[in-house]
């Protein structure tokens, strides 16, 4: 992706934009570039719990804004890459402390600033949260799960950001079960694809090392020494985003799991 | 047999439903208001065309990026000449 700043968003909550925004973000970091993280779900801080770096929190974007510090005193480096950088949000104030004039300023200052790229973490919905969140984004990656309520919303949301001219959007299926995609009962990348009429940048599949590499604050698109279906996903995306071409059929998923990515798509 | 039918085709169910759930959202239009506008217009064909079957439909689609209504309105060879 040509983009420097770019939100990560999907209309329904809990779909998945803030385990993206993570591993996507390590994994980009991991391939050389300079990245910032930043939290815009203010009120409910969670990528820093994500990352594991919730105890190392100071300051936050809101203090930045309302220059009770320095935007690089809020900077939190990632325990294990160098590279990345986490800008968390805050968790006492309300939204309405957030706006889309601070947030331009912000992703400027990080950019002008060195870093390669800026990954912002949208809150759920399609009002002034998801607003601001990609006021500043000249780059979109849509996040939805492969179930109706979530690729509607989703429609929703690709129509606001080419509304805000947004040029470059992304989609990744998050989620998505070959098991139940091959027999029929969960739509498939094609038909999730037919129905938005984006490019795809990534296919996650449902993973329980999600969830226990939240409980660690370990994140699986770290996690070198393991073929776990999801950090590989999530390293193939960062790779994508990076300008590389990295085949689907290399599959997401662990091996012996199902047999091929065409089960993936799931036409018929 | 029949059973294993029916379940392989909740997928296509989900995806039909969400594209006429997507034509509705993309003109901005409710699927009730549509009913009312099926009946309003069946009501107006009815006095135009009282030997009509009224087996007309209405309906949105998806033409590239445009959405547009489509009135499907057959037999239309008897109206009333008063
Ligand atoms: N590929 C996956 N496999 C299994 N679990 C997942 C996967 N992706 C996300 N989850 C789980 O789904 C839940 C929601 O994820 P996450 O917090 O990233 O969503 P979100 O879109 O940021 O939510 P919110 O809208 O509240 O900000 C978490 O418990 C997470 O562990
Ligand atoms: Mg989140």
């Amino acid at each position: 992706m040509k983009s420097k700043a770019i939100v990560v968003t999907s209309g329904k909550g809990g779909v998945g934009k803030t385990t993206t925004s993570a591993n996507i973000s390590a994994a980009l970091a991991k391939t050389g570039e300079k990245i910032a993280v930043v939290d815009t779900d203010i009120g409910l801080r969670n990528l820093d719990v994500v990352m594991g770096l919730e105890s190392r929190v100071v300051f936050d974007l809101i203090d930045v804004f309302e220059g009770r510090c320095k935007l690089n005193q809020a900077l939190i480096r990632d325990k294990r890459v160098d590279s990345l950088f986490l800008l968390p949000a805050s968790q006492t104030k309300d939204k309405t402390a957030l706006s889309k004039r601070h947030m331009k300023a912000a992703v400027n200052a990080l950019i002008e600033g060195g870093f390669d790229r800026v990954i912002i973490d949208s809150p759920a919905g399609i009002e002034d949260g998801f607003k601001t969140a990609s006021a500043a984004a000249d780059g979109a990656i849509v996040v939805v799960n492969p179930e109706i309520s979530s690729v509607r919303d989703a429609d929703r949301i690709i129509g606001l950001l080419e509304a805000q001219n947004i040029k470059e959007i992304k989609l990744i299926v998050n989620r998505i079960r070959p098991d139940m995609v091959q027999r029929g009962d969960m739509l498939g990348i094609s038909d999730i694809l037919d129905i938005l009429g984006i490019k795809l940048i990534g296919i996650v599949p449902e993973d329980e090392n999600v969830l226990i590499s939240t409980n660690t604050g370990k994140l699986i698109s770290l996690n070198d020494n393991s073929k776990l279906g999801a950090g590989i996903a999530f390293n193939n995306i960062a790779k994508r985003i990076h300008g590389e071409e990295v085949s689907y059929l290399e599959l997401e998923a662990p091996q012996g799991f199902f047999s091929g990515i065409r089960k993936f798509f799931g036409g018929n | 047999m029949f059973a294993f039918f029916k379940r392989k085709r909740s997928k296509e169910l989900a995806k039909n439903r969400l594209k006429l759930i997507l034509s509705y959202d993309r003109a901005g239009i409710s699927p009730g208001m549509m009913e009312n506008l099926k009946n309003d217009l069946l009501e107006v064909m009815r006095k135009y065309f009282p030997a009509g079957k009224n087996d007309f439909e209405v309906s949105l689609e998806q033409q590239g990026s445009q959405v547009v209504f489509v009135a499907n309105l057959p037999d239309l060879d008897s109206p009333k000449t008063s």
